[in-house]
């Protein structure tokens, strides 16, 4: 029996995972439209690389990664694309975001896939890859895969399988059934990262999935250990802490003590890349809660919630929709949004499983939450001053310490919603990191620019001062008068004016002079289009002529 | 309803939390009755009815919802522990005045609930102290000791109108306490020794007195296991208490009761368990609940055994309490994966 | 009597020992109010307040010569925190500044430029690049949208466009927690 290192706090909500793991994994039917949206990962979005009404197969990469932390979008399957543009999205902001919209052909023709002979390739390819084929973290953060991969010589590779949000079953479901594939995953990413041993940490209420997995890791050296059900005991950190003893240090990355992370469902995608060539298109889906036919379901990525949800069959009575576990899911307000490769659960919600929480009442400080805390902060502080906005001393507390795991929420007596204080005042402090950084640099610009033109104004008047004393030693040659000089500076003044007068001029001749090319048998609309232009450019030169028009008056009256 | 996670909760609430607190205070009051007579009751009814009026009046006035804080059982801690800490035949206005004092002034004005500074009842009872000293140190002596023993209607006479039965005097009920006596003694140049010979002493400290300690200590026991209160600050407290005197009757034990004794006189056990741990006004860190709890006990011996008065629990608590915001600043606990043991808050 | 002569001329000595010790050891070097004023400022260098920066302002209200509300840019939040930091009483601000704008950068029409490097010249954190007879383009990252290039622009090809941040700029919003109807009031005037 391999020692654990129990994490401080932690809570053991009421589980409600047996109903959705009364069935095997469905699969989902195919929906006549897919909703990729281009954000499916953290990070910077993907960039599309497909047009509207382009045809494409199923696997086909429409969304390219942009920089680093980013991950490649692919089609879920085949058929057209028919619009490019912002759509209703699972954010907990309710915002639209840049989707590709498909609709599918039915036929699931797919592109040509290529099998990796991982073994004998270089892991920098391998990481490219990855990236290339979309995968990331599909515990929840959905965190680019191919950046977390960037270590060898690990000592720990941890699996996380704890699944320890009450009503998500889809992981459990995925190592019950596919448990095999789920270790030829865990080869690939041990040897990408050279790690020396695996642990696979399952929290003990999924004894099938933990003898699934030991049936599947004889053999393989990589150890499954069953941890207690407490949560979050599948927060990477916490479960690295519990299965290693080591703490991630705040602020850094685990692979510095030569330890990684990954979630199960995340390996088993790997070995859908390396050993089938598929992209990650699907995921399992938990539809539970107030459902007459909870059931896990393996779901094209796109595929419209609201569709999603007829396969399991709502209840009546049922009150709302939530996108992820009962801690730290996200609220659904509109059903058709698509699945990311975020969205592990739905959970219907009712009166009966999510009564109604007590009034809140002031904090009577009675530590609780301290108590709770699976990240050792204090919670009842950090109340204080995010509600107070005393964001400073909020950082001083390790306010960015926190997990947002919901166990002080959980535990508070005067059911304060503390999560919330602590998103909003994290949110704050980030907006306003952002505002200061530009007002910063806009400061530092500015203060350059002063300095420029005071160089400038030095170098002028040396060049001024070298060509005075040459034009009075002139002088003293050739008598002059005395007003030559201002009427100079007149001239050039002039001069300058004529100079932008000519300019303006000659943009219009151009202007006129240019025959726009590719206009014969435009539609009537791009003809509209063009039309609106010229008009405008029209007005723009006629202001600009008629405000040099003026100028040119005033000058004459001051004259 | 609020949509946004985390949307289970336990379902335990302040007011919850506040009647175990009453409930662990039952036994105590039981055992009460049974030595000192049931007028301790009457001061409890008097002191609540007080306190729930004050606190409506309050709530009213700022405009708070009155079902839910009336019901959050918070004034009537108060009101009970402050009926628990004065004299059980103290004259009714006694108890009132006190009980609104520490609603109105101690928990109001600062904030109200979970606003305080201050331990509502303790401030209470100093002011009860401070403004009328001889009302307080009229204690009942308990049954067995007392010279003449008055019916219930006998005592409510006194309570409410103060007057002794026909032919009788204050002092054919009430005793100097264990403590009171102690330092009269003492001051008289009696040894110790001698001094505990009095028939109001006992095996641990005084008749009656003692058993009522005991079954505070029960009841807070019951509070420790029900995970209303931690450890740190009743251990703390009565360790240092404990630890203090015993340095002081190893001195000198002819002048310096023993430790066993200072741990079950005057207010010690109901001070450890069910005042210093008042969740608002003490440190919320493991550490700080240790350095106040110990901070309590080694004033309120120094208190007592130094002070002009005899028991020094209520105001050494009120002087812990100032200290909380500091304690807590200075006592922050290291947070998960940072380096050191603990941080001060504000520094690093 | 000489004794307490004797005491008081001590203490006197002492005391303004330490004083003086401690002025030559903590002394602080510059104004560091300007700095902090600085800080508060949103550095948009737009010149709204009449002064031509957010430094001169910055001076002139660390001077005590100028109101603490003539930020437009920075509304009611900057005044809120100039009035913190200065312990005066915040003020309201001017009638047409009062309303907070989206964040805005300048785009120039490319097509109607005419390279003339008159808004070069007013920009005042060097966010336009071009040279004279070139189009101009504004580096959109570094404009702080204060519009002093719209005025100069003989053809009137600049404009400003909202920057639509999306899920970038999303914020969370204060929690609804309400205690009581005094607490409600206090969160509105707060």
């Amino acid at each position: 029996m391999r020692p654990l290192f129990p994490f401080h706090g932690g809570i053991h909500p009421a589980e409600h995972k047996s109903p959705s793991t009364q069935h095997g994994i469905a699969v989902a039917p195919l929906p006549a439209r897919l909703v990729v949206t281009l954000r499916q990962h953290s990070g910077s979005p993907a960039s599309p690389v497909v047009a509207v009404g382009d045809q494409v197969l199923k696997g086909q990469l429409i969304g390219a990664a942009e920089g680093l932390i980013s991950s490649s979008v692919h089609a879920p399957s085949s058929g057209r694309v028919v619009a490019i543009e912002k759509q209703p999205a699972p954010h907990v902001s309710g915002l639209p975001d840049l989707s590709i919209v498909l609709e599918t052909d039915g036929e699931e023709r797919w592109v040509e896939r290529q099998k990796m002979d991982f073994c004998n390739t270089d892991p920098a390819l391998l990481r490219q890859h990855f990236q290339d084929m979309g995968v990331v973290g599909l515990g929840g953060a959905v965190f680019p895969s191919h950046v977390k991969l960037n270590a060898s010589g690990l000592d720990t590779l941890v699996i996380n399988a704890a699944e320890c949000e009450p009503f998500i079953s889809c992981d459990d479901m995925l190592m019950r059934e596919r448990a095999a594939e789920v270790v030829k995953g865990i080869s690939i990413a041990q040897y990408i990262m050279g790690a020396r041993e695996v642990l696979i940490g399952i929290e003990d209420n999924k004894p099938q999935a933990i003898a699934a997995m030991q049936a599947a890791c004889e053999e393989t050296g990589f150890e499954v250990v069953a941890v207690p059900t407490l949560y979050p005991s599948g927060s990477a950190k916490q479960l690295i802490k519990l299965l290693t003893g080591k703490e991630v240090t705040s602020g850094g990355h685990p692979t510095q003590m030569g330890i990684q992370c990954f979630n199960v469902a995340t390996v088993y995608t790997m070995h859908r890349v390396i050993n089938h060539g598929e992209p990650v298109i699907s995921r399992l889906v938990t539809l539970t809660g107030n459902m007459d036919e909870p059931r896990n379901y393996e779901v094209l990525i796109g595929t419209p919630i609201g569709d999603l949800l007829k396969l399991a069959r709502p209840k009546a009575d049922t009150t709302g929709y939530l996108m992820g576990g009962p801690m730290m899911g996200v609220p659904l307000l509109d059903l058709s949004v698509p699945v990311v490769k975020a969205t592990n659960c739905i959970i219907a919600t009712s009166q009966a499983l999510f009564p109604p929480l007590p009034r809140a009442m002031p904090c009577i400080r009675c530590a609780r939450c301290a108590q709770a805390c699976p990240a050792e902060l204090q919670p009842q502080e950090l109340f204080w001053f995010s509600k107070s906005r005393n964001f400073e001393k909020a950082r001083e507390y390790k306010l960015f310490d926190c997990i947002e795991c919901g166990c002080c929420n959980y535990v508070c007596p005067s059911h304060i919603p503390l999560v919330q204080f602590y998103r909003f005042a994290k949110s704050e402090m980030l907006a306003h990191e952002k505002d200061r950084k530009a007002a910063d640099l806009a400061r530092e610009r500015h203060e350059f620019r002063e300095f420029r033109q005071e160089r400038e104004k030095q170098e002028k008047a040396a060049r001024h001062a070298a060509k005075a004393a040459e034009m009075a030693a002139k002088a003293a040659e050739t008598t002059a008068g005395s007003g030559e000089s201002v009427a100079g500076a007149d001239d050039a003044a002039a001069a300058k004016k004529a100079a932008i007068q000519a300019a303006i001029e000659r943009a219009k001749a151009k202007k006129a002079a240019v025959k726009p090319q590719n206009v014969d048998d435009l539609p009537a609309e791009a003809q509209a289009k063009i039309d609106e232009i010229d008009l405008r450019r029209a007005q723009a030169s006629e202001t600009a002529g008629q405000r040099v028009a003026i100028q040119k008056s005033d000058e004459g009256q001051g004259a | 309803m609020s949509m946004n996670s985390p949307l289970v909760a336990e379902q335990a609430t302040v007011n919850v939390i506040m009647l175990k607190v009453l409930a662990a205070l039952l036994p105590a009051i039981a055992v009460y009755v049974f030595f000192f007579g049931p007028a301790i009751l009457v001061s409890i009814l008097l002191a609540s009815v007080a306190a729930l009026l004050t606190e409506a009046a309050v709530l009213h006035l700022r405009r708070y919802p009155l079902r839910v804080y009336l019901l959050d059982g918070s004034a009537l801690v108060t009101a009970w522990l402050l009926a628990l800490s004065i004299p059980p035949l103290a004259p009714w206005w006694l108890v009132v005045v006190g009980t609104v004092f520490a609603i109105l002034v101690a928990k109001h004005l600062y904030g109200g609930l979970g606003n305080n500074l201050f331990n509502p009842a303790m401030v209470g009872f100093a002011a009860l102290m401070i403004s009328f000293p001889s009302h307080m140190t009229h204690w009942p002596a308990p049954d067995m000791l007392a010279q003449s023993h008055w019916s219930f209607t006998q005592q409510m006479d006194f309570m409410f109108g103060g007057e002794f039965p026909a032919g009788d005097r204050l002092d054919a009920i009430t005793m100097a306490t264990p403590l009171d006596t102690l330092k009269t003694q003492l001051h008289l140049d009696r040894e110790i020794s001698e001094i505990q010979s009095g028939k109001i002493f006992s095996i641990l400290s005084g008749k009656g007195t003692e058993i009522i300690a005991l079954f505070y200590l029960l009841g807070g026991l019951f509070l420790w296991q029900q995970r209303i209160i931690s450890w740190h600050i009743p251990a703390s407290f009565l360790a240092a208490m404990f630890g203090t005197a015993g340095l002081f009757y190893l001195f000198d034990p002819g002048h310096y009761a023993s430790p066993m004794f200072h741990l079950f006189a005057g207010g010690t056990m109901l001070g450890a368990f069910f005042i210093a741990t008042d969740y608002v006004t003490s440190p919320t860190t493991p550490m700080g609940k240790l350095i106040f709890g110990a901070g309590i006990g080694v004033s309120a011996y120094v208190i007592r055994v130094l002070g002009g008065y005899p028991d020094g629990v209520a105001f050494a608590v009120l002087f812990l309490n100032s200290a909380v915001p500091l304690i807590d600043a200075y006592t922050q606990p290291r947070v998960f994966g940072h380096a050191g043991k603990w941080f001060k808050g504000g520094k690093e | 009597m000489l004794n307490a002569l004797l005491v008081m001329i001590g203490l006197a000595v002492v005391l303004g020992a330490v004083l003086g010790f401690a002025s030559l050891k903590f002394r602080v070097e510059g104004n560091p109010l300007v700095e902090k004023v600085d800080a508060i400022l949103p550095q948009i260098q737009c010149g709204q307040c009449g002064y031509p920066g957010c430094k001169p302002y910055a001076e002139a209200i660390s001077a005590g010569n100028s109101a603490i509300n003539l930020c437009a840019p920075g509304g009611e939040a900057v005044m809120l925190r100039l009035a913190d930091l200065l312990g005066v009483d915040p003020q309201p601000l001017a009638a047409d500044a009062a309303l907070p704008k989206p964040k805005q950068v300048a785009l120039i029409d490319e097509q109607t430029c005419i390279g003339c490097t008159l808004c070069l010249q007013a920009c005042p954190v060097d966010a336009i690049a071009g040279a004279a007879k070139q189009m101009h383009t504004i580096i959109a990252s570094e404009c702080t949208g204060c519009e002093l290039c719209l005025p100069p622009c003989p053809v009137d090809c600049i404009t400003m466009e909202t920057v639509d941040e999306g899920l970038g700029g999303w914020k969370w919003k204060y929690p609804v927690y309400p205690i009581s109807e005094e607490e409600k009031d206090t969160e509105v005037t707060s």
